[in-house]
């Protein structure tokens, strides 16, 4: 953490809670680029972390490190105190979730299968069982469709659980994702742009569908380019540039931050109206180069 | 044309016309000659003058819909569509009809005037289709009779199943028979595009239980209606083999999404266990378990080899994939082939193969023997026939269910985006293994059977061409769908029985439908809604329909 400037106090100050997740020194090089360097992030209990930075500042990839899409080069990342390995399986297993920047919903899927598909690992019904429609794969398909139900009722889609992902307006698509995720029962939420291409109103809707989860007692760490949206959510932000950690702190902090005024607006005097443009461009551009591993 | 469809009344008429000219050539003599069943006989329609009939009912029907009494049908059934579809379908098989009469007789000049008016009938039929322009219809499948008269239909339907699966079989003429397939396949879509179909499914869904056993009667029943002829069965015998073998695949194919081009190795595989464990002299393997026994053996072997094959290469994806399965397609047969005692060790006898098997037997119940079942005569492969369809419930229900489950979905999921299942905790690998594995365990049980049934194994069985048969049959079938993959599977499996005389052209003739439907319907025969939008991505209408759909379903 050589060039990023750390205010102890303050993140201490903000989060009483446990550490959940605890990732350390994560650093992802492809080749010659680091993409993410040196990278430390602690998430305490209950608590909303927001993640901001220009474009290309590796916001995603350290996303993909954190739920094993990625194997970081270095570093690591912990969960309740354990590490986890870079597999997105034992993330998932472990209790972190994850949505996508470009959404990734099954498209020729309802939004019901969708979700369902989420609880894939908190369920074990073999193909035996399954072809009998044995007890245990009665009493789990109940269950997944119950807890599907809910879930769907819970981010506000129960009228839409039988429209196909695809057909679905995109602000509920973005909704049924977070269902999706919350199916897995985690409890760290990484949100990637969950307001993107979103109207003023949807906005509003997002942020009290995030507190909503956050006072179910998860914890969610949201990337985003909407200023006034992460820092009216959010109890701690980091900014990240060049794929480091340039400022971390409370919000008030951060926005008053005259490093992170210049690195990610640009100018300093004004904010809002330069804002507006970079969130159209990110929310219409292609994903990011580094978003495809492939 | 788009100016004159500005003008729709025209379109009653003529479809009228049409029709009645249609039925009206069913009565008159098509030909001078007496050929394709003798069809140059007025007032006394025989095959291709009845077909013409049938279609022409059709028609006519469409047409009291688009301008008639029936008017009150257009809220649900389009007739646009359908009058298309329908007359296209005529205005083809009476050319076809044309073919066939200057083939048989040497010369245009025999055809005889029922088939002009035919022509002509149909030419009217879609020419009234394109005037009308197409409706936004509402969904008929909620329209419900009282439940007496729609099992009355699912019996009705059921039975013309088998009639027309008997007429179809009866057909020794060729032309006739290339002609009443046309018809049918014309008359299927028109059902489906004019939305007639989706009453039917909506009858069918509402007694699925009765339709079940319906057809599982009639299924039943076939081997006695044939009077102890052998020959019916035995393609019977054949598309069932296949068919389980398509819906192993289909399981690959159309739920995982993986792409297998060397599939018929594994029901080889299962074969080659089913010979080496037989009675046969020539069997290889002295231990010889009961037949139940080498069966589920022979799933294993087949799994075994899936998985072999499975885990190295399911890693690539794609066309990768496809190489990787190609390549192992061609080393079964290989494997097979320099297995006989020189090349390596003696197990199957290399090009020779494995002959002589001989018949099952269940506890005394000899498969080779004729046996007198209720009065009438089944024969050997009547016997087949019913292990058969116990094999084919066994593999129908086998995938239903896991495609009803939690596995299915997460296939799906992986079909559908893999990486995003892979980061919802979705067990991809695992599940592209167990896709491979338990389809194949489905075609190496197939296998067994075969074995027994042809009495002979040998590597020549087991080519690629057989491969990409049975991928066809998913394809045209429809993927992912059970209904679709049993009617590709039997229409690839009884038309090349039938159509010796094409054996020469039988490539290129599959080629040619290949083409045509990858272009006209790419979703398949039958197609699950999914499917049809995920090939007609820019058809709001359909994705409208779909949204009604299920908003109703979800009611």
């Amino acid at each position: 953490m050589s060039t990023a400037t750390v205010t102890p106090s303050d993140a201490e100050a903000s989060g009483e809670g446990k550490v959940i997740l605890d990732a350390r020194n994560v650093t992802m090089r492809f080749g010659g680029l680091v993409a993410v360097g040196d990278v430390s992030m602690e998430v305490r209990e209950g608590e909303i972390v927001g993640l901001i930075g220009p474009n290309g500042a590796g916001k995603t990839t350290f996303f993909n490190c954190l739920t094993g899409m990625y194997k970081p080069t270095e570093g690591q990342v912990s969960l309740f105190g354990t590490t986890i390995p870079p597999k997105p399986r034992a993330v998932v297993k472990a209790g972190m979730a994850r949505t996508f920047q470009n959404i990734r919903l099954f498209s020729n899927m309802t939004a019901l299968e969708n979700v369902m598909v989420g609880r894939f690992c908190r369920t074990s019904s073999g193909a035996f069982t399954s072809i009998i429609r044995g007890p245990k794969f009665r009493r789990e398909e109940a269950e997944t469709t119950a807890r599907a139900h809910e879930l769907l009722k819970y981010v506000g889609l129960e009228a839409s659980a039988h429209l196909l992902a695809r057909n679905m307006p995109y602000g509920d698509q973005r909704r049924l994702e977070i269902a999706r995720a919350l199916a897995t029962d985690p409890k760290v939420l990484l949100l990637d742009e969950p307001t993107a291409g979103m109207n003023p109103k949807e906005t509003e809707q997002a942020m009290a569908l995030i507190f909503k989860i956050r006072d179910s007692g998860l914890a969610v760490v949201v990337i985003e380019h909407d200023m006034r949206f992460i820092f009216n959510l959010c109890d701690r932000v980091l900014c990240l540039v060049r794929g480091e950690v340039l400022v971390e702190g409370t919000p008030g902090e951060v926005q008053s931050d005259h490093r992170v005024i210049e690195a990610y607006i640009g100018a300093a005097d004004d904010e809002d109206e330069e804002v507006e443009p970079l969130e159209v461009t990110t929310a219409f551009s292609e994903p990011d180069h580094e978003e495809e591993g492939r | 044309m788009s100016k004159l469809s500005h003008n729709p009344r025209l379109a009653g008429p003529l479809a009228l016309a049409g029709s009645v000219l249609l039925i009206v050539s069913g009565l008159l003599s098509w030909s001078y000659e007496p050929i394709l069943g003798d069809i140059s006989v007025r007032f006394w329609p025989v095959t291709l003058q009845v077909y013409a009939i049938v279609m022409g009912v059709i028609a006519l029907l469409l047409a009291l819909v688009a301008a008639g009494p029936l008017g009150r049908w257009s809220q649900h059934i389009d007739p646009a569509r359908g009058l298309r579809t329908m007359g296209v379908t005529a205005a083809i098989f009476a050319v076809t009809t044309l073919v066939a009469i200057t083939h048989q007789t040497g010369g245009l000049i025999n055809a005889n005037e029922g088939v002009w008016i035919a022509l002509v009938g149909g030419l009217l039929i879609a020419a009234a289709g394109y005037l009308r322009p197409e409706t936004k219809v509402l969904d008929p499948a909620e329209i419900a009779l009282p439940a007496w008269l729609e099992i009355i239909v699912i019996a009705l339907l059921v039975g013309l199943g088998l009639y027309t699966a008997q007429y179809a079989l009866k057909q020794t003429d060729p032309w006739v028979l290339v002609l009443l397939v046309g018809m049918l396949i014309g008359v299927t879509l028109t059902a489906t595009r004019s939305n007639m179909a989706s009453w039917v499914g909506g009858v069918t869904m509402r007694h699925q239980r009765v339709f079940l056993l319906a057809t599982f009667v009639v299924v039943l029943a076939f081997p006695f209606t044939q009077g102890g002829s052998e020959a019916n069965l035995n393609i019977a015998g054949n598309v069932l083999i296949f068919a389980a073998t398509a819906l192993g695949l289909n399981i690959v194919v159309g739920l995982a999404g993986l792409l297998d081009l060397g599939y018929i190795a594994f029901l080889g595989a299962g074969a080659y266990v089913g010979a080496t464990m037989s009675y046969s002299a020539f069997a290889t393997i002295g231990w010889k378990p009961p037949f139940l026994v080498v069966m589920l053996i022979g799933g294993l072997v087949s799994s075994i080899l899936g998985l072999i094959i499975g885990s190295p290469t399911l890693r690539v994806s794609g066309d990768y994939l496809a190489i990787v399965t190609l390549a192992f397609g061609e080393i079964f047969r290989l494997a097979m082939f320099n297995l006989d005692g020189q090349s390596g060790p003696m197990i199957t006898r290399g090009s020779n193969g494995i002959n002589a098997i001989p018949d099952l037997n269940f506890f005394g119940f000899n498969f080779g023997q004729t046996h007198n079942i209720l009065g009438i005569d089944i024969p050997r492969a009547g016997n087949y026939y019913f292990v058969l369809i116990a094999l084919i419930v066994f593999v129908i229900i086998v995938f239903t269910h896991l495609n009803n489950s939690r596995i299915g979905r997460g296939w799906v999921a992986i079909r559908e985006d893999e990486r995003a299942a892979e980061a919802m905790g979705v067990n991809v690998f695992g599940l592209k293994i167990l896709a491979f594995a338990g389809g194949a365990s489905l075609a190496g049980m197939a296998g067994t059977v075969k074995a027994h049934m042809d009495q002979a194994v040998s590597p020549d069985s087991y080519i690629f061409l057989e491969s990409a048969f049975l991928l066809a049959a998913v394809v045209l079938g429809g993927m992912g769908t059970v209904g679709g993959v049993l009617i590709g599977a039997a229409i690839l499996k009884f038309l090349p029985e039938k159509l010796r005389f094409l054996d020469d052209y039988r490539l290129l003739m599959f080629g040619l439908v290949l083409v045509v439907m990858m272009r006209v319907r790419p979703e398949g025969l039958i197609a699950s809604k999914r499917r049809q939008l995920e090939f007609h991505d820019d058809d709001e209408e359909l994705a409208e329909t779909v949204v009604i759909d299920e908003l109703e379903a979800a009611k």
